[in-house]
């Protein structure tokens, strides 16, 4: 039997959440490379909270007991910069104030030293998702599914080697939805990262392709599912 | 478990507390040895209540201490009187954002700027007067009546009323701008409750807590504030902070240890302002409970919200005329009782004159840029660091900065300025500076903080997931996506520092002078013209920050549709 240190993917070791002293999250599972786990969960189920605790910014009120590994190294203790686990929230949140370029110049790594080397970079990326010739825009005149297709590419620019998905799907239209999914499901199996995706919308949950499925109780902790 | 809690005190809050106490405790300390004859400079070193006894046989002193503690109380009382009539009647009408337009600029005209107008508006030469005669008064030279300086303090009530009605109004502002607020005038009058009733029964008690401390630093200011005080209150007596004033600066030194007796006095006298007000409150507070489930809707309030209007209306006319006339007196060459209008302006005279003020323009405006610089970093670091250690609450934080200005200004600058006569600092820029970043940081500290905690937090968890170091979020994603607030609170910081008049006579001791000071010592000296332009000078820089403030965010976002929104 692996010890979670030595396991590669995402683990998450008897990780529980609790708010003055109430329980609110329990969760206990790994995440292998290029899979899915959706967690699904009503609001108030504690679905954000335990993102926060992935990514490095649980509040203070809440109290965290377990662990979190990522390909062998404890993240528990880390700081959010240090912890390459790249987030993505409900709405695309580009900064407002740079342009699409610069968005994605941002999230390149330093060790591309060379200002022309990390401008074409962000331009190539661009291309790959049929956005070539946009770098100059200001991200507030991009299409709801091209903010969120520029949203993933930031992500991926800065190499992270997890997923967190918070609804990232939620304010697209139906007709979106689908290509965005794929786009980001296929992106995220090419570079085999863990993923974990939290939303309340079965669909979501179904075209994961069989991923597993976690879901959470109101304000109660829940055994994992497993298919 | 792990339990994930930090609590040490950070830097930057530990250099708040320093900026902001050192002073205060220094300088109350510097006040009260003098009061009890200890002042080991002039040679005095036994304690003794000889300075109290001398004290209280000075004439008229009983008089001036009621004058203080009267006028300060009616102007606070009256302002916010004003304020809360005008909001419960009008919030969230176009009347309202309309007027809510004019105010929030009167804020920032200094306190001796706004006298110095009003006195040319309603003095017996003034321009109501000259509009009425010689055709209906029958007057062809000005009436023999103190209206200014009158023995009761009517004309400096009034003065102080202008003033501490716009920034009683930004608090209440800021205190109604929560979700669903307006939402409650909507189910109060669903219920059949008129708005003014609606307002005091419900939504007062939701915001009142958070207009208290304004409306507690407005009384301490009121009641000890100098420089209205020496251009429109009474002389005969004066009340008692202007007397200390000029004590402090007889040539007698021996004055000097009477005069801290005084600022004892005057603490007494702002405290017992302060208690009268909180009984008041409390009385208030339990005549609206009882009221307030006896069913009475008082659904016909008109005349109640006419009357907001009209005073508020009031309030804003008289400031709106006393700044043009600032602006008709500085560029008048000849303009002779009874005429509307000056008979000759020149531009020629007004640029002369500016040219002589220039020394004092730039000493103020070096002062007010670093103020408001040390100021706005400072609390830029405060906030950024309390965010990074993840506390969250900033209602002690805003108590705590609120300290030094519930205290009159007196009573610990007396003290401050034997400190720094003793340490040879008296007439420094950094001493000046020091006594101004008191005054400056708190309400720099109260206009950001409500701007930065509002800002989605997510985009610094977003920049951090990407691997932004604390820095690169800081100066990259937070700072320029709060540029514009970022600026406003310098220029509030920046006007905040032109308006301080006492701190810069006392801890400049002469050799730094401001328009400021220049002003009121030109309007008591009865020099229109003169004072007329130095009161304009001191608008000139408040004008400036928040034209920059407005223009520099337009100008760097120009192609960023998402920052042109209103943020903070």
């Amino acid at each position: 039997m692996n010890t979670p240190a030595d396991a590669s993917g995402l683990v998450l070791d008897k990780v529980r959440l609790h708010l003055n002293g109430a329980p609110l999250v329990e969760i206990d599972c790994r995440i292998a490379p290029g899979d899915i786990l959706t967690i699904m969960g009503e609001s108030g189920s504690g679905k954000s909270s335990l993102l926060d605790f992935i990514a490095g910014f649980l509040r203070r009120d809440f109290q965290a007991a377990g662990r979190v590994f990522l390909n062998g190294r404890d993240l528990t203790d880390r700081p959010a910069q240090d912890r390459h686990i790249g987030l993505m929230f409900q709405s695309p949140l580009l900064f407002p104030h740079m342009s699409v370029l610069q968005n994605l110049m941002f999230a390149i790594p330093a060790d591309v030293r060379k200002r022309s080397a990390r401008r074409d970079l962000a331009e190539q990326t661009l291309e790959d998702v049929g956005l070539a010739g946009f770098g100059s825009r200001d991200p507030a005149t991009l299409s709801g599914g091209q903010q969120t297709r520029v949203a993933l590419m930031r992500n991926l620019l800065s190499e992270p080697k997890a997923l967190l998905l918070d609804e990232p799907f939620s304010s697209l239209d139906k007709a979106r939805r689908a290509d965005i999914r794929a786009l980001v499901f296929d992106a995220a199996r090419r570079k085999g990262l863990p993923v974990l995706l939290v939303t309340h919308d079965e669909e979501d949950a179904e075209t994961t392709g069989g991923g597993m499925v976690h879901r959470l109780e109101t304000c109660r902790g829940s055994a994992p599912s497993r298919p | 478990m792990t339990i994930r809690q930090k609590r040490i005190v950070d830097v930057p809050t530990l250099l708040v507390i320093a900026l902001l106490g050192g002073p205060v405790l220094a300088g109350l300390a510097g006040t009260a040895l003098p009061a009890f004859g200890y002042l080991p400079v002039l040679g005095h070193e036994t304690v003794s209540l000889e300075p109290m006894r001398r004290l209280f046989e000075t004439p008229g002193l009983a008089k001036s201490a009621a004058l203080s503690f009267s006028t300060g109380l009616a102007a606070s009382l009256a302002s916010l009187a004003i304020v809360l009539v005008f909001t419960a009647g009008w919030s969230g009408t176009r009347t309202f954002r309309r007027l809510a337009r004019f105010l929030s600029p009167l804020l920032s005209v200094p306190h001796a700027a706004a006298a110095i107008g009003l006195a040319f508006l309603i003095a017996p030469s003034g321009f109501l007067v000259r509009l009425a005669s010689p055709w209906a008064t029958g007057w062809t030279r000005p009436p023999d009546v103190l209206i200014l300086n009158d023995p009761f303090g009517v004309a400096m009530t009034l003065g102080l009323v202008a003033k501490e009605v716009p920034f009683l109004f930004l608090m209440t502002l800021a205190a109604l701008n929560r979700p669903h607020i307006h939402d409650t005038y909507r189910a109060g009058a669903s219920l059949g409750y008129g708005r003014l009733a609606t307002f005091f029964k419900l939504i007062l008690p939701q915001i009142y807590p958070l207009i208290r401390l304004p409306m507690l630093a407005v009384i301490a200011y009121a009641t000890s504030v100098v420089d209205v005080a020496e251009i429109l209150g009474p002389a005969t007596p004066s009340p008692l902070a202007p007397r200390l004033v000029g004590w402090m600066n007889d040539p007698d030194l021996s004055l000097r240890l009477m005069a801290s007796a005084g600022a004892l006095l005057q603490l007494a006298v702002t405290t017992a302002a302060l208690l009268a007000y909180l009984g008041l409150e409390r009385l208030t507070v339990r005549l609206l409970r009882s009221r307030l489930f006896s069913g009475h809707r008082h659904a016909h309030d008109t005349s109640g919200r006419l009357a907001g209007l009209f005073l508020m209306l009031a309030v804003i006319l008289a400031m709106g005329l006393s700044l043009v006339l600032l602006g008709l007196w500085s560029l008048a060459r000849s303009w002779w009782f009874p005429a509307a209008l000056p008979q000759h302006l020149d531009v020629m005279r007004f640029a002369d004159m500016a040219v002589m003020g220039a020394p004092a323009l730039w000493a103020t405006l070096a002062l007010a840029v670093s103020a408001a610089g040390v100021a706005t970093a400072v609390t830029l670091w405060l906030l950024e660091a309390r965010d990074a250690a993840g506390r969250t609450t900033g209602a002690r934080l805003k108590a705590l900065v609120f300290l030094p200005l519930l205290l009159p200004q007196i009573g610990f600058l007396f003290g401050l300025q034997m400190l720094f006569l003793h340490a040879g600092l008296t007439g420094t820029f950094a001493a000046v500076l020091l006594a101004h970043l008191v005054f400056v940081l708190p309400y720099a500290v109260l206009a950001l903080s409500d701007p930065w905690a509002r800002l989605d937090p997510r985009y610094g968890k977003a920049a951090a997931s990407l691997g932004a170091s604390r820095a690169r979020i800081f100066w990259r994603i937070r700072l320029p996506l709060l540029l514009r607030p970022v600026l406003v609170t310098f220029a509030v910081a920046a006007a905040v520092s032109v308006g301080q008049y006492l701190p810069t006579l006392m801890i400049g001791a002469g050799r730094i002078v401001t328009v400021t000071t220049e002003s009121v010592a030109l309007a008591s000296g009865g020099s229109r013209q003169a004072a007329a332009l130095y009161a304009l000078l001191q608008l000139l820089i408040p004008l400036g920050g928040f034209v920059l403030a407005a223009l520099v965010p337009a100008l760097v976002h120009r192609n960023r549709a998402a920052m042109r929104l209103e943020r903070g």
